[in-house]
């Protein structure tokens, strides 16, 4: 009995997923429109957000390059990846909180299958995302640093990134769909793990106590050093990819049975 | 003006048959029910409790958790087949939106069920995420891609769409510089692009001046016709005896006649 409520959850979840999927162009044609509302009539559109990432990069690499003594040729590349990944994990997960309430007219007048919200919040800040990643072959270049080897595999982490992403900001837009209070303590969260992870930090300028808990206990760093290590020309550890494949297993399985839970009851909290 | 003249007539019988043959559209409600929590408003015990049950047309009551609960619908049940059209009166407030939107798989109800057999489209809100700033064409992919059409059948569908709607030169501009409107004939031509298997309509649609209704009308009259099963809410009971071949009337999420 119970196990087959389980499986009736789990496919009323994964149904309305897998539609969202099968329909990808939609939520393709919607993030498109929301880059190209924001920045109409700029014309430098979307590029603005790569220069203020730049000139970010560039002044935090300063002091923070000079406050730990990192030498700027590592310092800078590590910088770059990490502000970047973090400026994708951050939005997406933010703007996932507000995924179904700010699509609340469409989910109220047509049935359309609910994670291609999420999937549009998701595919808007992946383009954001690439835009932003042009500044770290610039990088390279400022340091005439060839592309390390293991870059490619930066792809598969990344892909796993997106992965574990989407669960995620499914999850969070789900239950702030019900309690609105849940984007401003989600906001905060990320605020604060954006200092206790190694972004604007090296690991190796820990105490070697402070790792447990920073790093290894960290869901960020692992989720972040998938895609960064390979860029540096290191292998993330085989506990990186050990947490990060975990967590997007546990992570969909959970939330496809939250979300068959508690599908149909989103239309009704808008 | 002829309004209906083209669905006057009653969907012919060989075109039923037709139909039938390629795919059996149907609609069952068995005692289906819609309770909205309300969860910004105090206590139901309250002075506004009181004043509000007398003002709106659900009835209010609490859930277990005890939350207010506006029961918009309250025990429906429906059996739509192949060939009906239902019209759908009732006051204000009675919950005929909600019960299209219970139809469309917007709502799923919180008590008793719902099986559609076929593809619903709604032709309620025309204009829905269509986007000001974006270009006429712009807005035809944005808007079909939400009424479910693939991006290369649109493609070959754009001329045929500015033609119909008239917009001529202006398809290249933001939407924000055309008329009402010219905004409403893009909308319409767009939404009644593709033939509806059920379709769902809140009032029957008029749009666009004296020229362009009489288009609209004739294409609006051709798809009522050929759908499958068409369910229109309405505070005009000519329309229904016009348009539809079984009426339902709901009051305060109660259905009163069948």
């Amino acid at each position: 009995m119970q196990r087959s409520n389980m499986f009736k959850l789990f496919k009323t979840g994964w149904r309305d997923i897998f539609t969202a999927l099968k329909s990808y162009e939609l939520a393709g044609v919607l993030g498109w429109q929301d880059i190209r509302q924001r920045y109409r009539r700029s014309s430098l559109g979307p590029f603005w957000l790569t220069i203020s990432m730049g000139v970010l990069i560039g002044a935090l690499g300063l002091v923070f390059g000079n406050l730990f003594n990192s030498p700027m040729k590592e310092f800078l590349p590590f910088l770059t990846i990490g502000l970047i990944l973090w400026t994708l994990i951050s939005t997406a997960l933010n703007e996932g909180c507000t995924g179904f309430t700010a699509a609340e007219a469409m989910i109220k007048q047509i049935s359309l299958p609910l994670f291609t919200h999420i999937l549009r919040v998701l595919w808007r800040n992946l383009i954001i995302f690439i835009h932003n990643l042009i500044i770290y072959p610039l990088v390279l270049i400022v340091f005439w640093v060839s592309l390390p080897a293991t870059a490619s595999l930066a792809i598969v982490g990344l892909v796993l990134l997106m992965i574990n992403l989407s669960w995620m900001a499914l999850l969070l837009g789900v239950f702030c769909a019900r309690f609105r209070d849940v984007p401003l303590i989600v906001a905060n969260l990320l605020q604060v793990f954006f200092y206790l992870t190694p972004i604007i930090w090296m690991p190796q300028v820990l105490p070697k106590r402070a790792n447990m808990l920073l790093l290894t206990a960290n869901p960020f760093f692992h989720m972040i050093e998938i895609v960064r290590a390979p860029l540096l020309g290191t292998l993330p550890s085989a506990l990186n990819w050990q947490v990060g494949i975990l967590m997007a297993m546990a992570g969909w399985v959970f939330t496809i049975l939250f979300y068959g839970r508690f599908r149909s009851r989103i239309a009704y909290w808008l | 003006m002829g309004l209906h003249h083209t669905i006057l007539r009653a969907v012919p019988l060989a075109h039923r048959l037709l139909v039938i043959d390629i795919a059996m559209a149907s609609i069952l409600l068995k005692n289906a029910c819609v309770d909205f929590p309300i969860y910004n408003s105090s206590t139901g015990r309250s002075l506004k409790y009181h004043l509000m049950q007398a003002a709106t047309g659900g009835l209010m009551g609490s859930n277990e958790q005890g939350h207010v609960v506006v029961k918009a619908l309250h025990d429906i049940c429906l059996d739509l087949k192949e060939g009906d059209r239902l019209g759908v009166l009732g006051p204000n407030g009675a919950g005929k939106s909600t019960l299209l939107r219970v139809i469309s798989g917007v709502y799923a109800p919180t008590g008793g069920s719902i099986e559609v057999q076929g593809k619903v489209t709604s032709l309620i809100d025309l204009s829905l995420g269509m986007d000001s700033e974006s270009t006429g064409i712009e807005n035809i992919f944005l808007r079909g891609a939400l009424l479910g059409y693939s991006r290369r059948w649109l493609s070959t569908k754009v001329e045929e769409i500015v033609d119909f709607a008239g917009i001529g030169n202006f398809i290249e501009m933001p939407l924000r510089t055309y008329s009402t409107g010219m905004q409403m004939r893009l909308a319409f031509s767009i939404a009644t692009l593709q033939q509806p298997e059920i379709l769902v309509m809140d009032e029957w649609l008029t749009v666009g001046d004296a020229e362009f209704q009489e288009k609209a009308q004739q294409r609006l009259g051709e798809i009522v016709k050929k759908t499958s099963i068409l369910v229109i809410a309405t505070h005009s009971p000519p329309l229904v005896e016009q348009v539809c071949n079984r009426m339902i009337k709901l009051e305060r999420g109660v259905l009163i006649t069948t």
